[in-house]
């Protein structure tokens, strides 16, 4: 599916950009004029070597932020904080994720990053995300594919539990709103709308033929076993 | 009075947090200087093992708003999304947000200024930039860190309520602002 999207977007641009090229113009007095120009396409290929390095200044500009949540994440497992907090929500982790073992630092690090999504704690939350994913990686036994857990915890990640949308609130204040914050109601409305239907899509899609994982948790246990 | 709470736990949250976890290191007799650079040395591999699948989603997604043909998608749409009661400016909105932040933070940005803030447009992007996530941005992100190429149902699942979120946002924001 992702590979169809690429597609479709990368695809779709260029061929739209080359479309407008001709720069047909239809009006009923001169009918259909063509004015034909290779600006569009120009254009693209600028916006494209832009975004290009845009992704990596992007990514070198984590670093710093990415150390520093993982710094701190290391000394809240070291000192069995993320253990305490983990603990508070377990209940719900376990129904959420039964293939995770409750003690697991995925179940940690999971925790953490939800909170910090809930509290609109944008930049925290993506170290600690990511720090999930690779402690869930660890449970995976093909590792080019996702696990059941892995997609329940993307599912909820994508469709951001949020209790204080900060930056929108934010926004809304700079540009004068009478009441900036009247959003919250809406928006934890509408997010938990959206959360409900992740986790709902997640538990129906994982048990269909075609998303079920190709090498069943048992055998690939065995073969794991044996190297 | 309720925006001054809300201010004041987002500049609080985040010295509170990391006070605590220091605190609570110190506590319980961590080396915290000594742990946390150990922790923060993974920070520069993971930035640079996402980079191939930043530059992957972001040019494609360059690519389809540069060349028009998100305008294009958007005319499109129109007469589809009328019938849910969504303004047809804020339809490029519920487009580019699973696909781009700044993208769509840009967007909002624009019907504010555009509207004035109060206007039902305006408000509507607004709930819909508060509620959903940029779904394409995390998935290529979180799955490149690990290696993870086949992503199965997570993003069918993700997509699903992504539109569930953007209707919900529609149908709340006329019932309450209507």
């Amino acid at each position: 599916m992702i590979n169809t999207i690429w597609l479709v977007l990368m695809g779709g641009g260029i061929l739209v950009a080359a479309f407008q090229c001709l720069g047909l113009d239809y009006s009923s007095a001169s009918g259909l004029v063509m004015n034909p120009s290779f600006e569009p396409l120009t254009t693209l290929t600028s916006g494209l070597f832009s975004s290009a390095k845009a992704s990596v200044e992007l990514a070198l500009g984590l670093v710093g932020i990415m150390a520093l949540w993982l710094g701190l994440m290391r000394i809240a497992e070291e000192s069995g904080l993320v253990k305490i907090f983990a603990r508070a929500v377990r209940p719900i982790m376990i129904r959420l994720f039964p293939e995770v073992p409750p003690e697991h630092p995925a179940m940690g690090a999971m925790v953490m990053n939800i909170a910090a999504n809930m509290l609109g704690l944008g930049n925290a939350a993506t170290p600690l995300g990511l720090k999930a994913m690779q402690e869930l990686q660890k449970l995976n036994k093909v590792k080019d594919t996702a696990t059941n857990a892995m997609a329940t915890f993307m599912a909820l990640n994508t469709s951001s539990v949020t209790f204080i949308p900060a930056t929108i609130i934010g926004i809304r204040a700079a540009a004068n709103a009478s009441n900036p914050a009247e959003i919250i109601g809406p928006v934890i409305l509408a997010t938990g709308v959206s959360t409900t239907v992740a986790i709902i899509m997640i538990k129906f899609l994982q048990k269909l033929p075609k998303y079920k994982l190709e090498v069943p948790e048992a055998t690939a246990i065995d073969e794991q076993g044996e190297i | 009075m309720f925006q001054g709470i809300i201010n004041g736990v987002s500049a609080i949250a985040i010295p509170l947090l990391i006070l605590a976890i220091v605190g609570h290191g110190w506590y319980k007799k961590v080396k915290v200087y000594e742990v946390f650079t150990e922790g923060a040395k993974e920070g520069f591999t993971v930035a640079v093992r996402i980079i191939p699948f930043l530059v992957a989603i972001l040019v494609a997604i360059g690519a389809f708003r540069s060349s028009g043909a998100l305008d294009l998608l958007t005319s499109l749409l129109a007469p589809l999304t009328s019938w849910i009661g969504m303004p047809g400016e804020v339809i490029p909105m519920a487009l580019m947000r699973p696909l781009s932040g700044s993208g769509a933070m840009g967007i909002v940005s624009e019907l504010i200024n555009t509207y004035g803030a109060d206007s039902m447009i305006a408000r509507m992007a607004a709930v819909m930039e508060g509620s959903t996530e940029t779904t394409f941005y995390i998935l290529a992100v979180y799955f490149g860190s690990v290696g993870v190429k086949k992503t199965r149902h997570a993003l069918p699942a993700a997509l699903t309520a992504d539109l569930a979120g953007i209707i919900a946002a529609v149908v709340v924001t006329q019932l309450v602002f209507g």
